[in-house]
């Protein structure tokens, strides 16, 4: 038996009618639940996750044996308190642990999607997960919740659904993906294009994985969710089980060595393909644009308590950006807070330790929800 | 909790909404919460007071009064409460004429140059004064542009602004100030409440 039977999974009956035209039906949505629902069913929170990410939140990912991605917010008495919150968390589609995404098999051709797959946007990404609303019978989140990519998907949640949030959470994320943001997915999904095992994306046909290529792709994003700060402070000109460089090209630096090993842990856990297709779902989100320019629009039919986080030391998703969501908030008199987390570790700093965030997060959620 | 947080409350009416500019740890904020009916959000430019007014359930934004009140439309709250920072701006005229752009009305306190302490501490030491509301030396204070009360009334003619309630507070005393005590009020008095708006411009 193959180990992702396990995954929870819900099949989507009612067409989803995707950005690109095509209409998908019956579709698998993988998603995993923390904590429990209460009677009032007013005490769930969607989590959102990154490019990377997955349903498994916190604990042990049953996949990977790791802990999941967001162990330090979600868990008993964490910023997102599993002991009072009822978490739920969906893959999203065109992801690749268990959701309808390129490795699947289309029932049509009986062959993997591939390519084939339609091009999905963070629109119908969101879309799709709001079905588990239904399936869990709750008329309104208690809070949409989500960091990076996740952030893109809570402030469209809030746009689509300006009824289902009473609070919403975006966290060093970004309105409109820009150029800069665009230019590094482009390296990514080059890197993996020109793995000649990548065969135009039917490699599971040849049993061969474009590994190299995949490994590339993460190692480039990696360095983007750092700081350059951080970096040199962790690696600095540090030699890897060396007194001396080498004169050659294995990785002499321990900061080579740990991009190499974060390239190639990687490829174990994530399909090349998804990547593409995630990737591009980013690059395509512009919320602005969508409400012709002004960004207040898309959420002028919204009541939903707003909390933006950004971080000092995140070039990837910078302070500004987040900050012209709560611009775009104040303007139309919505509830806003925001607050600039100090913190030297990235971008990745909402999935770290980072105690002034954590603390945070919590007193936001846990005052909010004794609000009626 | 400070003196004037029961005259502010006083001055404000139900079911306003109110920005607190320079929020500090949000102790007027909450205040205001618990005593009135009100629809309060904060800006402050300390992260880590931000961080203090989110743990106590205020909505409340990181940001610069000089830069960051542009983001607000004119006129989207009732009142705009600038609580003894005014002196502290690298530019009072333009937070003053933000704060009545924001507001339809303002509230602007002011720790009092003029009063006698103040006065005589420069006149007899021959340096600058520190006293129990300007606890710093010259050279760290962020009071950069300390006035007096008489100068808050010549700077709303400057500026054209409507100065239609003022108090003062002395010792825990409220008292009207007016154009016949003012002299008085000037001398005796620690902090100045002034209720502003612009005037018409017709």
């Amino acid at each position: 038996m193959n180990i992702k039977d396990n995954i929870k999974t819900i099949i989507i009956k009612k067409p989803l009618k995707l950005d690109c035209g095509q209409i998908i039906k019956n579709f698998p949505l993988a998603y995993e639940t923390y904590g429990s629902l209460n009677e009032k069913k007013d005490n769930a929170i969607l989590v959102c996750h990154a490019l990377t990410g997955d349903q498994f939140v916190t604990g042990l990912n049953p996949i990977t044996k790791k802990d999941g991605w967001w162990s330090y917010a979600v868990g008993p008495n964490k910023s997102i308190d599993t002991n009072k919150y009822f978490i739920i968390c969906a893959n999203v589609i065109g992801g690749c642990m268990g959701s309808f995404g390129p490795g699947h098999t289309n029932p049509e051709t009986k062959k993997i999607y591939g390519t084939d797959f339609p091009v999905i946007t963070i629109n119908d990404i969101v879309n799709a997960q709001v079905n588990l609303l239904d399936y869990f019978g709750i008329k309104k989140l208690f809070s949409v919740v989500g960091g990076s990519m996740g952030g893109m998907q809570v402030l469209q949640f809030v746009s689509n659904f300006p009824e289902k949030a009473k609070t919403a959470v975006p966290i060093a994320c970004t309105s409109s993906h820009s150029a800069q943001n665009i230019a590094f997915n482009e390296l990514g999904r080059q890197a993996i294009t020109a793995d000649h095992n990548w065969s135009d994306g039917k490699y599971f046909s040849n049993n061969s994985v474009p590994e190299k290529g995949l490994a590339v792709a993460r190692m480039a994003a990696h360095i983007t969710y750092l700081s350059k700060k951080g970096l040199q402070e962790k690696f600095g000109r540090k030699l890897q089980e060396r007194d001396n460089i080498k004169f050659g090209f294995d990785a002499d630096f321990q900061i080579e060595s740990y991009l190499r090993y974060q390239g190639s842990v990687f490829v174990d856990r994530f399909d090349a393909n998804s990547y593409l297709y995630i990737t591009r779902a980013m690059d395509y989100f512009d919320l602005v644009k969508q409400f012709n320019g002004n960004l207040s629009n898309a959420f002028k039919n919204s009541k939903t308590k707003f909390f933006v986080i950004s971080f000092t030391s995140d070039w990837l998703y910078p302070t500004q950006e987040n900050k012209d969501i709560v611009i775009a908030l104040n303007a139309i008199g919505a509830d806003v807070g925001f607050v600039e987390i100090e913190s030297d570790k990235g971008h990745d700093s909402f999935l770290l330790n980072v105690p002034d965030f954590l603390k945070t997060l919590k007193n936001f959620l846990d005052k909010s929800y004794l609000e009626k | 909790m400070k003196p004037e947080y029961q005259i502010i409350s006083n001055i404000i009416t139900e079911n306003s909404r109110v920005l607190d500019v320079g929020c500090d740890d949000g102790n007027l904020m909450e205040f205001l919460k618990q005593n009135k009916k009100v629809d309060i959000r904060g800006i402050e430019i300390s992260k880590k007071k931000v961080q203090i007014c989110i743990s106590k359930g205020l909505t409340v934004i990181e940001g610069n009064a000089e830069l960051d009140l542009k983001q607000f439309p004119n006129e989207s709250f009732d009142y705009v409460i600038l609580g003894q920072t005014l002196q502290a701006f690298v530019s009072p005229e333009i937070v003053i004429k933000e704060l009545l752009r924001v507001g339809k009305k303002a509230i602007v306190t002011i720790p009092n140059f003029g009063h006698w302490k103040v006065r005589l501490n420069l006149l007899f030491k021959g340096t600058m004064p520190v006293t129990k509301t300007l606890p710093n030396d010259w050279y760290n204070t962020p009071n950069i542009h300390m006035c007096t009360i008489k100068d808050f009334f010549k700077f709303s003619e400057i500026m054209n602004f409507k100065i239609f309630n003022s108090l003062a507070l002395a010792n825990k005393n409220v008292s009207k100030i007016n154009n016949s005590n003012l002299f008085i009020k000037n001398l005796f008095s620690e902090l100045g409440i002034f209720l502003i708006e612009k005037h018409n411009e017709n």
